[in-house]
Protein backbone atom coordinates (compact mmCIF):
# COMPACT_ATOMS: atom_id res chain seq x y z
CA UNK A 1 0.00 0.00 0.00
CA UNK A 2 2.78 2.04 -0.71
CA UNK A 3 2.58 4.89 -2.77
CA UNK A 4 5.51 6.20 -5.07
CA UNK A 5 6.70 9.63 -4.52
CA UNK A 6 9.11 11.26 -7.05
CA UNK A 7 12.53 13.00 -5.82
CA UNK A 8 14.36 15.18 -8.07
CA UNK A 9 18.02 16.04 -7.15
CA UNK A 10 18.47 19.14 -7.73
CA UNK A 11 21.70 22.57 -7.14
CA UNK A 12 20.52 25.81 -5.91
CA UNK A 13 20.45 27.51 -9.39
CA UNK A 14 18.28 29.34 -10.78
CA UNK A 15 15.95 27.82 -13.02
CA UNK A 16 16.77 24.58 -11.65
CA UNK A 17 12.91 24.38 -10.52
CA UNK A 18 11.43 25.96 -13.58
CA UNK A 19 12.92 23.28 -15.90
CA UNK A 20 11.67 20.53 -13.64
CA UNK A 21 8.25 21.52 -13.58
CA UNK A 22 8.58 22.77 -17.73
CA UNK A 23 9.50 19.15 -18.47
CA UNK A 24 6.29 18.03 -16.31
CA UNK A 25 4.05 20.20 -18.09
CA UNK A 26 5.03 19.45 -21.78
CA UNK A 27 4.42 15.94 -20.30
CA UNK A 28 1.01 16.54 -19.00
CA UNK A 29 1.74 15.34 -15.56
CA UNK A 30 0.19 16.99 -12.50
CA UNK A 31 1.81 17.99 -9.30
CA UNK A 32 -0.62 17.00 -6.70
CA UNK A 33 1.69 17.73 -3.53
CA UNK A 34 5.33 18.60 -3.30
CA UNK A 35 7.64 19.31 -0.64
CA UNK A 36 11.17 21.69 -0.60
CA UNK A 37 13.20 22.17 1.95
CA UNK A 38 15.23 25.67 2.00
CA UNK A 39 19.23 24.51 1.38
CA UNK A 40 22.33 26.00 0.59
CA UNK A 41 23.56 23.85 -2.29
CA UNK A 42 21.28 21.39 -3.64
CA UNK A 43 17.59 20.25 -2.22
CA UNK A 44 15.83 17.14 -2.83
CA UNK A 45 12.40 18.00 -4.54
CA UNK A 46 9.56 15.75 -3.34
CA UNK A 47 6.53 14.96 -5.42
CA UNK A 48 3.33 13.54 -5.51
CA UNK A 49 2.13 13.31 -9.69
CA UNK A 50 -0.30 11.92 -11.38
CA UNK A 51 2.15 9.57 -13.09
CA UNK A 52 5.42 8.92 -11.25
CA UNK A 53 6.83 5.96 -13.68
CA UNK A 54 6.67 8.34 -16.48
CA UNK A 55 7.43 11.62 -14.78
CA UNK A 56 10.91 10.12 -13.71
CA UNK A 57 11.53 9.03 -16.96
CA UNK A 58 11.35 12.32 -18.92
CA UNK A 59 12.91 13.82 -15.94
CA UNK A 60 16.16 11.61 -16.57
CA UNK A 61 15.96 11.66 -20.22
CA UNK A 62 16.04 15.64 -19.39
CA UNK A 63 19.50 15.28 -17.84
CA UNK A 64 17.60 15.36 -14.29
CA UNK A 65 18.36 12.73 -11.10
CA UNK A 66 15.17 11.66 -10.59
CA UNK A 67 14.17 9.05 -8.19
CA UNK A 68 11.11 7.07 -6.93
CA UNK A 69 10.75 6.52 -3.30
CA UNK A 70 8.31 3.96 -1.57
CA UNK A 71 6.08 6.38 0.56
CA UNK A 72 2.98 6.28 2.96
CA UNK A 73 0.20 8.81 1.91
CA UNK A 74 -2.21 8.94 5.10
CA UNK A 75 -5.97 9.72 4.94
CA UNK A 76 -7.33 11.84 8.28
CA UNK A 77 -10.31 13.67 9.08
CA UNK A 78 -9.56 17.29 8.93
CA UNK A 79 -10.24 17.94 12.95
CA UNK A 80 -8.05 18.61 15.64
CA UNK A 81 -5.89 15.31 17.38
CA UNK A 82 -5.64 13.71 13.76
CA UNK A 83 -2.04 14.32 13.40
CA UNK A 84 -1.47 13.36 16.81
CA UNK A 85 -3.07 10.36 16.64
CA UNK A 86 -1.27 9.17 13.84
CA UNK A 87 1.47 10.41 15.55
CA UNK A 88 0.98 8.53 18.66
CA UNK A 89 0.81 5.42 16.44
CA UNK A 90 4.22 5.76 15.11
CA UNK A 91 6.07 6.70 18.48
CA UNK A 92 4.11 3.66 20.12
CA UNK A 93 5.65 1.27 17.81
CA UNK A 94 8.83 2.94 18.13
CA UNK A 95 9.09 4.10 14.61
CA UNK A 96 10.47 7.18 13.56
CA UNK A 97 9.40 9.72 11.13
CA UNK A 98 12.31 10.64 8.36
CA UNK A 99 9.78 13.21 6.75
CA UNK A 100 6.55 14.23 5.90
CA UNK A 101 4.08 16.52 4.18
CA UNK A 102 1.10 17.47 3.66
CA UNK A 103 -0.63 15.71 0.90
CA UNK A 104 -4.55 16.94 0.15
CA UNK A 105 -6.30 19.06 2.43
CA UNK A 106 -9.83 20.59 2.16
CA UNK A 107 -12.95 21.21 4.16
CA UNK A 108 -13.15 17.09 5.03
CA UNK A 109 -10.21 15.58 5.07
CA UNK A 110 -5.39 16.73 5.97
CA UNK A 111 -3.94 14.05 4.30
CA UNK A 112 0.00 13.49 4.85
CA UNK A 113 2.98 11.87 2.48
CA UNK A 114 5.06 10.14 5.27
CA UNK A 115 8.12 8.95 5.14
CA UNK A 116 9.31 6.41 7.76
CA UNK A 117 11.88 4.18 8.50
CA UNK A 118 10.74 1.27 8.79
CA UNK A 119 8.56 0.59 6.10
CA UNK A 120 7.23 -2.77 6.30
CA UNK A 121 6.45 -2.47 10.18
CA UNK A 122 4.59 1.41 9.54
CA UNK A 123 2.18 -0.88 7.37
CA UNK A 124 1.14 -3.26 10.61
CA UNK A 125 0.93 -0.46 13.09
CA UNK A 126 -1.67 1.41 10.59
CA UNK A 127 -3.86 -1.62 10.16
CA UNK A 128 -3.64 -2.39 13.82
CA UNK A 129 -4.19 1.72 14.86
CA UNK A 130 -7.42 2.55 12.78
CA UNK A 131 -5.41 4.50 10.14
CA UNK A 132 -6.43 4.22 6.49
CA UNK A 133 -3.87 4.64 3.70
CA UNK A 134 -4.47 5.58 0.35
CA UNK A 135 -4.18 3.41 -2.62
CA UNK A 136 -1.89 4.66 -5.69
CA UNK A 137 -4.45 4.50 -8.26
CA UNK A 138 -6.61 6.93 -5.82
CA UNK A 139 -3.31 9.03 -5.05
CA UNK A 140 -2.47 9.64 -8.67
CA UNK A 141 -6.02 10.88 -9.36
CA UNK A 142 -6.56 13.44 -6.79
CA UNK A 143 -7.58 16.55 -8.44
CA UNK A 144 -9.38 19.54 -7.16
CA UNK A 145 -12.11 20.95 -8.82
CA UNK B 1 57.11 -5.44 -30.65
CA UNK B 2 60.03 -3.03 -30.32
CA UNK B 3 60.34 -0.80 -33.06
CA UNK B 4 63.79 0.18 -33.48
CA UNK B 5 67.38 -1.02 -32.23
CA UNK B 6 67.59 2.95 -30.09
CA UNK B 7 65.26 1.56 -27.66
CA UNK B 8 67.52 -1.94 -26.71
CA UNK B 9 71.03 0.29 -26.56
CA UNK B 10 72.72 0.05 -23.37
CA UNK B 11 73.19 3.05 -21.14
CA UNK B 12 76.57 3.75 -22.18
CA UNK B 13 75.76 3.17 -25.86
CA UNK B 14 72.62 5.83 -25.29
CA UNK B 15 75.14 8.46 -23.47
CA UNK B 16 77.52 8.14 -26.33
CA UNK B 17 74.94 8.66 -29.45
CA UNK B 18 73.62 11.61 -26.79
CA UNK B 19 77.24 13.00 -26.39
CA UNK B 20 77.65 13.26 -30.08
CA UNK B 21 74.40 14.37 -30.63
CA UNK B 22 74.56 17.22 -28.11
CA UNK B 23 77.87 18.55 -29.20
CA UNK B 24 76.62 18.93 -32.79
CA UNK B 25 73.53 20.04 -31.57
CA UNK B 26 75.10 22.81 -29.47
CA UNK B 27 77.54 23.77 -32.28
CA UNK B 28 73.99 23.79 -35.13
CA UNK B 29 72.11 26.47 -32.47
CA UNK B 30 74.64 28.25 -31.78
CA UNK B 31 76.02 29.13 -35.75
CA UNK B 32 71.78 29.46 -36.43
CA UNK B 33 69.93 30.67 -33.80
CA UNK B 34 70.99 34.38 -32.82
CA UNK B 35 68.82 34.07 -29.34
CA UNK B 36 70.72 31.02 -28.63
CA UNK B 37 74.28 32.58 -29.28
CA UNK B 38 73.29 35.69 -27.17
CA UNK B 39 71.76 33.23 -24.17
CA UNK B 40 75.02 31.25 -24.35
CA UNK B 41 77.24 33.95 -24.35
CA UNK B 42 75.84 35.87 -21.36
CA UNK B 43 76.17 32.39 -19.58
CA UNK B 44 80.09 32.54 -20.61
CA UNK B 45 79.38 28.87 -22.57
CA UNK B 46 80.87 28.42 -25.87
CA UNK B 47 80.23 25.42 -27.87
CA UNK B 48 83.76 24.39 -27.53
CA UNK B 49 82.80 23.27 -23.41
CA UNK B 50 80.11 20.78 -24.40
CA UNK B 51 82.03 18.28 -25.03
CA UNK B 52 79.55 15.15 -23.59
CA UNK B 53 76.34 14.78 -21.62
CA UNK B 54 78.34 15.54 -18.22
CA UNK B 55 78.32 19.12 -19.50
CA UNK B 56 74.65 19.70 -20.11
CA UNK B 57 73.85 21.89 -17.11
CA UNK B 58 76.69 24.54 -17.96
CA UNK B 59 74.29 25.63 -20.34
CA UNK B 60 71.02 27.82 -19.95
CA UNK B 61 67.52 26.98 -19.51
CA UNK B 62 65.29 27.77 -22.47
CA UNK B 63 61.83 28.41 -21.04
CA UNK B 64 58.21 29.06 -22.25
CA UNK B 65 58.74 32.71 -21.93
CA UNK B 66 61.77 32.24 -24.18
CA UNK B 67 59.88 31.03 -26.80
CA UNK B 68 56.65 34.16 -26.36
CA UNK B 69 59.88 36.57 -26.07
CA UNK B 70 60.68 35.25 -29.69
CA UNK B 71 57.16 35.00 -31.01
CA UNK B 72 56.76 33.37 -33.87
CA UNK B 73 60.19 32.69 -35.36
CA UNK B 74 62.92 33.46 -33.18
CA UNK B 75 63.88 30.35 -32.15
CA UNK B 76 64.02 28.48 -35.44
CA UNK B 77 67.35 27.59 -36.90
CA UNK B 78 66.14 27.38 -40.65
CA UNK B 79 64.38 29.76 -42.52
CA UNK B 80 60.90 29.45 -43.27
CA UNK B 81 61.46 28.20 -46.94
CA UNK B 82 62.61 24.94 -45.07
CA UNK B 83 59.71 24.24 -43.05
CA UNK B 84 57.38 21.53 -44.02
CA UNK B 85 54.81 21.98 -41.27
CA UNK B 86 53.60 24.73 -38.70
CA UNK B 87 51.82 23.90 -35.73
CA UNK B 88 50.90 26.24 -32.34
CA UNK B 89 49.60 25.37 -29.36
CA UNK B 90 46.41 26.87 -27.46
CA UNK B 91 48.08 29.90 -25.97
CA UNK B 92 45.41 30.25 -23.07
CA UNK B 93 46.97 33.79 -22.40
CA UNK B 94 48.54 35.60 -24.62
CA UNK B 95 50.05 34.66 -27.96
CA UNK B 96 50.01 31.21 -29.17
CA UNK B 97 53.68 29.00 -28.88
CA UNK B 98 54.70 28.48 -32.28
CA UNK B 99 56.37 25.82 -33.01
CA UNK B 100 57.80 24.16 -37.20
CA UNK B 101 59.25 21.23 -38.43
CA UNK B 102 61.54 20.42 -41.64
CA UNK B 103 60.79 17.29 -43.61
CA UNK B 104 63.20 15.74 -41.55
CA UNK B 105 61.85 16.77 -38.05
CA UNK B 106 58.78 15.05 -39.73
CA UNK B 107 60.65 12.13 -40.18
CA UNK B 108 61.96 12.16 -36.83
CA UNK B 109 58.31 12.68 -35.22
CA UNK B 110 56.23 9.69 -37.18
CA UNK B 111 59.33 7.82 -36.03
CA UNK B 112 59.05 8.17 -32.25
CA UNK B 113 55.29 8.30 -32.35
CA UNK B 114 55.18 4.88 -33.88
CA UNK B 115 57.64 3.72 -31.61
CA UNK B 116 55.20 4.91 -28.92
CA UNK B 117 52.37 3.48 -30.37
CA UNK B 118 54.23 -0.43 -30.73
CA UNK B 119 55.11 -0.03 -26.93
CA UNK B 120 51.79 0.59 -26.12
CA UNK B 121 50.13 -2.18 -27.79
CA UNK B 122 49.94 -0.93 -31.86
CA UNK B 123 49.82 -3.35 -34.44
CA UNK B 124 49.42 -3.20 -38.23
CA UNK B 125 45.80 -4.27 -37.96
CA UNK B 126 44.76 -1.90 -35.77
CA UNK B 127 42.27 0.35 -37.23
CA UNK B 128 42.89 3.48 -34.81
CA UNK B 129 40.08 6.03 -34.63
CA UNK B 130 41.64 10.07 -33.47
CA UNK B 131 39.50 11.54 -31.25
CA UNK B 132 41.84 14.74 -30.97
CA UNK B 133 41.18 17.47 -32.48
CA UNK B 134 43.00 17.94 -35.97
CA UNK B 135 44.51 20.75 -36.63
CA UNK B 136 46.87 23.24 -35.28
CA UNK B 137 47.51 20.91 -32.00
CA UNK B 138 50.08 18.67 -32.84
CA UNK B 139 48.40 15.46 -30.58
CA UNK B 140 46.05 14.24 -33.59
CA UNK B 141 48.35 15.09 -36.62
CA UNK B 142 51.72 13.39 -34.28
CA UNK B 143 49.49 10.38 -33.55
CA UNK B 144 48.00 10.08 -37.08
CA UNK B 145 51.58 9.52 -38.57
CA UNK B 146 52.91 7.73 -36.52
CA UNK B 147 50.12 4.75 -36.38
CA UNK B 148 50.22 5.08 -40.01
CA UNK B 149 53.50 4.38 -40.40
CA UNK B 150 53.34 0.88 -38.08
CA UNK B 151 50.42 0.33 -40.81
CA UNK B 152 46.97 1.12 -38.81
CA UNK B 153 44.22 1.91 -40.91
CA UNK B 154 43.38 5.43 -39.89
CA UNK B 155 39.82 7.01 -38.72
CA UNK B 156 40.47 10.61 -38.67
CA UNK B 157 36.96 11.10 -36.61
CA UNK B 158 38.77 14.16 -34.81
CA UNK B 159 36.54 15.63 -31.40
CA UNK B 160 33.16 16.15 -31.00
CA UNK B 161 30.09 14.68 -32.38
CA UNK B 162 30.32 11.84 -29.84
CA UNK B 163 27.17 9.93 -31.14
CA UNK B 164 28.64 9.96 -34.55
CA UNK B 165 32.10 8.80 -33.11
CA UNK B 166 30.21 5.91 -31.62
CA UNK B 167 28.23 4.99 -34.75
CA UNK B 168 32.25 4.86 -36.93
CA UNK B 169 33.56 3.38 -33.90
CA UNK B 170 30.92 0.17 -33.68
CA UNK B 171 30.70 0.08 -37.59
CA UNK B 172 33.97 0.13 -38.68
CA UNK B 173 35.12 -2.35 -35.91
CA UNK B 174 37.66 0.46 -34.69
CA UNK B 175 39.98 -1.20 -32.61
CA UNK B 176 42.44 1.32 -31.08
CA UNK B 177 41.32 4.67 -30.00
CA UNK B 178 43.05 7.60 -29.06
CA UNK B 179 41.79 10.71 -27.41
CA UNK B 180 42.48 12.03 -23.59
CA UNK B 181 41.65 10.41 -20.91
CA UNK B 182 38.63 12.40 -20.23
CA UNK B 183 36.99 12.37 -23.79
CA UNK B 184 37.45 8.65 -23.48
CA UNK B 185 35.60 8.49 -20.37
CA UNK B 186 32.91 10.56 -21.87
CA UNK B 187 32.64 8.75 -24.59
CA UNK B 188 31.84 5.59 -22.51
CA UNK B 189 29.51 7.66 -21.09
CA UNK B 190 27.78 8.92 -24.23
CA UNK B 191 27.68 5.40 -25.17
CA UNK B 192 25.69 4.21 -22.00
CA UNK B 193 23.68 6.50 -22.89
CA UNK B 194 22.23 5.81 -26.23
CA UNK B 195 22.41 1.85 -24.72
CA UNK B 196 26.26 0.84 -26.25
CA UNK B 197 28.14 -1.12 -23.53
CA UNK B 198 31.59 -0.71 -25.16
CA UNK B 199 32.66 -4.33 -23.73
CA UNK B 200 29.80 -5.80 -25.43
CA UNK B 201 29.14 -3.49 -28.57
CA UNK B 202 32.71 -2.43 -29.49
CA UNK B 203 35.97 -3.86 -31.02
CA UNK B 204 38.24 -1.50 -28.81
CA UNK B 205 41.33 -3.18 -27.73
CA UNK B 206 43.79 -0.99 -27.06
CA UNK B 207 43.76 2.83 -25.83
CA UNK B 208 46.64 5.52 -26.51
CA UNK B 209 45.59 8.10 -24.32
CA UNK B 210 47.42 11.64 -23.41
CA UNK B 211 47.41 15.40 -23.80
CA UNK B 212 46.30 15.51 -20.21
CA UNK B 213 47.67 13.52 -17.01
CA UNK B 214 46.14 9.92 -16.64
CA UNK B 215 46.33 9.60 -12.62
CA UNK B 216 45.91 5.74 -11.85
CA UNK B 217 42.40 6.36 -10.37
CA UNK B 218 41.73 7.53 -13.71
CA UNK B 219 43.30 4.66 -15.52
CA UNK B 220 41.01 2.48 -13.35
CA UNK B 221 37.72 4.80 -14.44
CA UNK B 222 39.25 3.69 -17.81
CA UNK B 223 38.29 -0.43 -17.30
CA UNK B 224 35.22 0.58 -15.36
CA UNK B 225 34.32 2.57 -18.95
CA UNK B 226 35.80 -0.08 -21.46
CA UNK B 227 36.21 -2.93 -19.97
CA UNK B 228 39.10 -4.56 -17.56
CA UNK B 229 40.78 -5.91 -20.51
CA UNK B 230 41.30 -2.98 -22.23
CA UNK B 231 45.25 -1.90 -22.44
CA UNK B 232 45.24 1.43 -21.39
CA UNK B 233 48.68 3.50 -22.19
CA UNK B 234 49.46 7.11 -21.54
CA UNK B 235 51.79 8.78 -23.53
CA UNK B 236 53.87 11.97 -23.22
CA UNK B 237 55.06 15.22 -25.26
CA UNK B 238 54.83 19.12 -25.81
CA UNK B 239 54.71 20.70 -29.16
CA UNK B 240 57.57 22.88 -27.74
CA UNK B 241 59.51 19.98 -27.88
CA UNK B 242 57.52 17.79 -31.12
CA UNK B 243 54.46 16.81 -29.88
CA UNK B 244 53.57 13.38 -28.62
CA UNK B 245 56.56 11.18 -29.12
CA UNK B 246 58.88 12.16 -26.57
CA UNK B 247 57.94 8.84 -24.57
CA UNK B 248 55.25 6.57 -23.36
CA UNK B 249 54.23 3.69 -21.64
CA UNK B 250 54.82 0.50 -22.72
CA UNK B 251 52.43 -2.54 -21.56
CA UNK B 252 54.32 -3.51 -18.81
CA UNK B 253 52.93 -0.31 -17.28
CA UNK B 254 56.10 0.75 -15.21
CA UNK B 255 56.69 4.52 -16.15
CA UNK B 256 56.95 6.29 -19.33
CA UNK B 257 60.13 5.21 -21.90
CA UNK B 258 61.74 8.17 -23.21
CA UNK B 259 63.63 8.39 -26.59
CA UNK B 260 66.61 8.98 -25.20
CA UNK B 261 68.27 8.95 -28.69
CA UNK B 262 66.49 12.24 -29.44
CA UNK B 263 65.95 13.77 -26.26
CA UNK B 264 67.82 14.10 -23.16
CA UNK B 265 66.09 14.45 -20.08
CA UNK B 266 66.93 15.83 -16.56
CA UNK B 267 65.33 16.99 -13.48
CA UNK B 268 66.12 19.66 -11.73
CA UNK B 269 64.95 21.76 -9.06
CA UNK B 270 62.46 23.66 -9.90
CA UNK B 271 63.16 26.83 -7.52
CA UNK B 272 66.70 26.55 -7.80
CA UNK B 273 67.40 25.37 -11.40
CA UNK B 274 69.57 22.65 -9.41
CA UNK B 275 69.90 19.26 -11.41
CA UNK B 276 68.34 15.93 -9.04
CA UNK B 277 70.40 12.86 -8.89
CA UNK B 278 68.13 9.99 -10.66
CA UNK B 279 65.18 9.20 -8.63
CA UNK B 280 64.84 12.08 -6.87
CA UNK B 281 61.31 14.02 -8.20
CA UNK B 282 60.83 17.43 -9.59
CA UNK B 283 60.97 19.70 -13.13
CA UNK B 284 61.20 17.48 -16.55
CA UNK B 285 63.52 19.11 -18.21
CA UNK B 286 64.60 18.25 -22.31
CA UNK B 287 67.22 19.01 -24.51
CA UNK B 288 66.67 17.86 -28.15
CA UNK B 289 69.66 16.98 -29.69
CA UNK B 290 68.33 15.84 -33.53
CA UNK B 291 65.73 18.91 -34.35
CA UNK B 292 66.58 20.91 -37.22
CA UNK B 293 63.86 23.65 -36.96
CA UNK B 294 63.21 24.14 -33.58
CA UNK B 295 66.09 22.44 -31.04
CA UNK B 296 65.15 23.43 -27.88
CA UNK B 297 68.38 23.12 -25.58
CA UNK B 298 67.17 22.29 -21.40
CA UNK B 299 63.54 23.32 -22.18
CA UNK B 300 61.70 23.62 -19.00
CA UNK B 301 58.44 21.44 -19.22
CA UNK B 302 56.91 22.11 -16.01
CA UNK B 303 56.05 18.87 -15.44
CA UNK B 304 57.18 17.03 -12.47
CA UNK B 305 57.97 13.75 -12.53
CA UNK B 306 61.29 11.44 -11.96
CA UNK B 307 63.08 9.57 -14.01
CA UNK B 308 63.63 5.58 -13.52
CA UNK B 309 66.84 3.95 -14.97
CA UNK B 310 67.19 0.18 -15.08
CA UNK B 311 65.99 -2.23 -18.10
CA UNK B 312 62.27 -3.01 -17.85
CA UNK B 313 60.78 -6.21 -18.64
CA UNK B 314 59.54 -5.04 -22.14
CA UNK B 315 63.08 -5.19 -23.52
CA UNK B 316 63.64 -1.74 -23.92
CA UNK B 317 66.34 -0.40 -21.76
CA UNK B 318 66.31 3.78 -22.11
CA UNK B 319 65.50 5.63 -19.47
CA UNK B 320 61.94 5.79 -18.03
CA UNK B 321 60.08 8.51 -16.55
CA UNK B 322 57.45 8.06 -13.82
CA UNK B 323 54.19 8.82 -14.62
CA UNK B 324 53.53 12.62 -14.15
CA UNK B 325 52.07 13.84 -10.23
CA UNK B 326 51.73 16.96 -11.53
CA UNK B 327 52.72 20.44 -13.65
CA UNK B 328 54.08 22.79 -11.99
CA UNK B 329 51.79 25.41 -13.87
CA UNK B 330 48.83 23.24 -12.80
CA UNK B 331 50.17 23.80 -9.00
CA UNK B 332 47.73 25.48 -7.06
CA UNK B 333 48.72 27.53 -3.67
CA UNK B 334 45.82 27.38 -1.07
CA UNK B 335 46.60 29.18 2.34
CA UNK B 336 50.19 28.26 1.51
CA UNK B 337 49.74 24.84 0.93
CA UNK B 338 50.40 23.64 -2.51
CA UNK B 339 47.78 21.77 -3.99
CA UNK B 340 47.56 19.63 -7.73
CA UNK B 341 44.53 19.07 -8.76
CA UNK B 342 45.62 15.47 -9.93
CA UNK B 343 46.07 14.92 -5.67
CA UNK B 344 42.08 16.31 -5.65
CA UNK B 345 41.15 13.71 -8.47
CA UNK B 346 42.75 10.52 -6.77
CA UNK B 347 40.83 11.10 -3.54
CA UNK B 348 37.32 11.76 -5.55
CA UNK B 349 37.73 8.65 -7.83
CA UNK B 350 38.30 6.39 -4.47
CA UNK B 351 34.93 7.70 -3.19
CA UNK B 352 32.57 5.20 -4.46
CA UNK B 353 29.65 7.42 -5.19
CA UNK B 354 31.78 9.80 -7.05
CA UNK B 355 32.02 9.88 -10.91
CA UNK B 356 34.96 11.35 -13.03
CA UNK B 357 33.73 14.70 -13.39
CA UNK B 358 34.83 17.54 -11.36
CA UNK B 359 35.25 21.19 -10.74
CA UNK B 360 37.81 23.15 -8.30
CA UNK B 361 36.61 26.88 -7.68
CA UNK B 362 38.98 28.78 -5.61
CA UNK B 363 38.06 32.26 -4.23
CA UNK B 364 39.24 34.68 -1.70
CA UNK B 365 37.74 35.86 0.94
CA UNK B 366 38.56 38.56 3.66
CA UNK B 367 42.13 38.03 2.22
CA UNK B 368 41.80 34.05 2.96
CA UNK B 369 41.96 31.43 -0.08
CA UNK B 370 38.55 29.19 -0.41
CA UNK B 371 38.60 25.90 -2.25
CA UNK B 372 35.77 24.31 -3.78
CA UNK B 373 35.16 21.12 -4.94
CA UNK B 374 32.39 20.14 -6.77
CA UNK B 375 31.86 16.38 -7.88
CA UNK B 376 29.03 14.69 -9.62
CA UNK B 377 27.19 12.06 -8.07
CA UNK B 378 26.63 8.24 -10.14
CA UNK B 379 23.29 8.05 -10.61
CA UNK B 380 23.11 4.75 -8.82
CA UNK B 381 24.49 6.71 -5.77
CA UNK B 382 21.52 9.32 -5.37
CA UNK B 383 19.48 9.40 -2.14
CA UNK B 384 15.97 10.70 -1.08
CA UNK B 385 17.61 11.19 2.18
CA UNK B 386 19.28 14.66 2.98
CA UNK B 387 20.95 12.50 5.96
CA UNK B 388 22.81 10.61 3.29
CA UNK B 389 23.85 13.47 1.21
CA UNK B 390 25.26 15.02 4.28
CA UNK B 391 27.11 11.98 5.39
CA UNK B 392 28.85 11.90 1.89
CA UNK B 393 30.04 15.42 1.79
CA UNK B 394 31.18 15.11 5.21
CA UNK B 395 33.04 11.48 4.40
CA UNK B 396 34.48 13.30 0.69
CA UNK B 397 35.71 16.68 3.28
CA UNK B 398 37.09 14.75 5.24
CA UNK B 399 39.30 12.70 2.91
CA UNK B 400 40.10 15.56 1.06
CA UNK B 401 41.75 16.79 4.56
CA UNK B 402 43.89 13.92 4.73
CA UNK B 403 45.22 14.06 1.43
CA UNK B 404 45.65 17.60 1.23
CA UNK B 405 45.79 19.07 4.64
CA UNK B 406 43.27 21.67 3.96
CA UNK B 407 39.66 22.33 4.37
CA UNK B 408 37.34 22.00 1.06
CA UNK B 409 33.85 23.11 0.84
CA UNK B 410 32.32 20.08 -1.23
CA UNK B 411 29.53 20.59 -3.47
CA UNK B 412 27.25 18.00 -4.29
CA UNK B 413 26.17 17.38 -8.30
CA UNK B 414 23.57 15.88 -10.03
CA UNK B 415 25.15 13.41 -12.53
CA UNK B 416 25.83 14.80 -16.04
CA UNK B 417 25.66 18.56 -14.67
CA UNK B 418 29.12 19.04 -14.83
CA UNK B 419 30.84 20.34 -17.80
CA UNK B 420 32.26 17.88 -20.45
CA UNK B 421 35.71 18.12 -22.18
CA UNK B 422 36.92 16.61 -25.34
CA UNK B 423 40.18 18.06 -25.66
CA UNK B 424 42.02 19.08 -22.71
CA UNK B 425 39.74 18.96 -19.57
CA UNK B 426 39.95 22.21 -17.53
CA UNK B 427 38.59 22.04 -14.24
CA UNK B 428 40.06 24.68 -11.95
CA UNK B 429 38.24 27.95 -12.23
CA UNK B 430 40.48 30.61 -10.30
CA UNK B 431 38.76 33.86 -9.32
CA UNK B 432 40.77 35.08 -6.62
CA UNK B 433 42.21 37.54 -8.53
CA UNK B 434 39.03 38.62 -10.15
CA UNK B 435 37.12 41.75 -8.86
Amino acid sequence: MFVKQLSVFIENRKGRLEQVTKELTRNDINIIALSLADTNEYGLLRMIVSDPVAAKDVLCAGGFSAMLTDVLAVRMQNKPGQLYHMLNVFTGADLNVEYMYVLDSSAEYGSMVVKVADAAKALEVIKSGGLELFDEKAVYSIVHK
Amino acid sequence: MILSKEETYSPSEIENLQSERLRKAIQYVYANVPAYRAKMEAARVAPADIRSVADLGKLPFTTKQDLRDNYPYGLFAVGVGKLARIHASSGTTGKPTVVGYTPYDMEVWTECVARIACMGGATADDIAQICFGYGMFTGALGLHYGLEKIGAAIVPSSTGNTQKQLLYMKDFGATLLVATPSYALRIAEVAAEIGVKPERDLTIRTALVGSELLTEAMRQEMYKAWGAGLNVTQNYGMSELMGPGVSGECEKLCGMHINTDHFIPEVIDPATGEVLPAGERGELVITCITKEALPLIRYRTRDLTRLLVGDCACGRRTARMENLSGRTDDMIKIRGVNVFPSQIEEVLLGVDECGPHYELVLTRRNHTDALEVKVELLPAALSDSYGDLEKLSRGIRTRLKSALGIEAKVTLASPNSLQRFEGKAKRVTDLRNVE
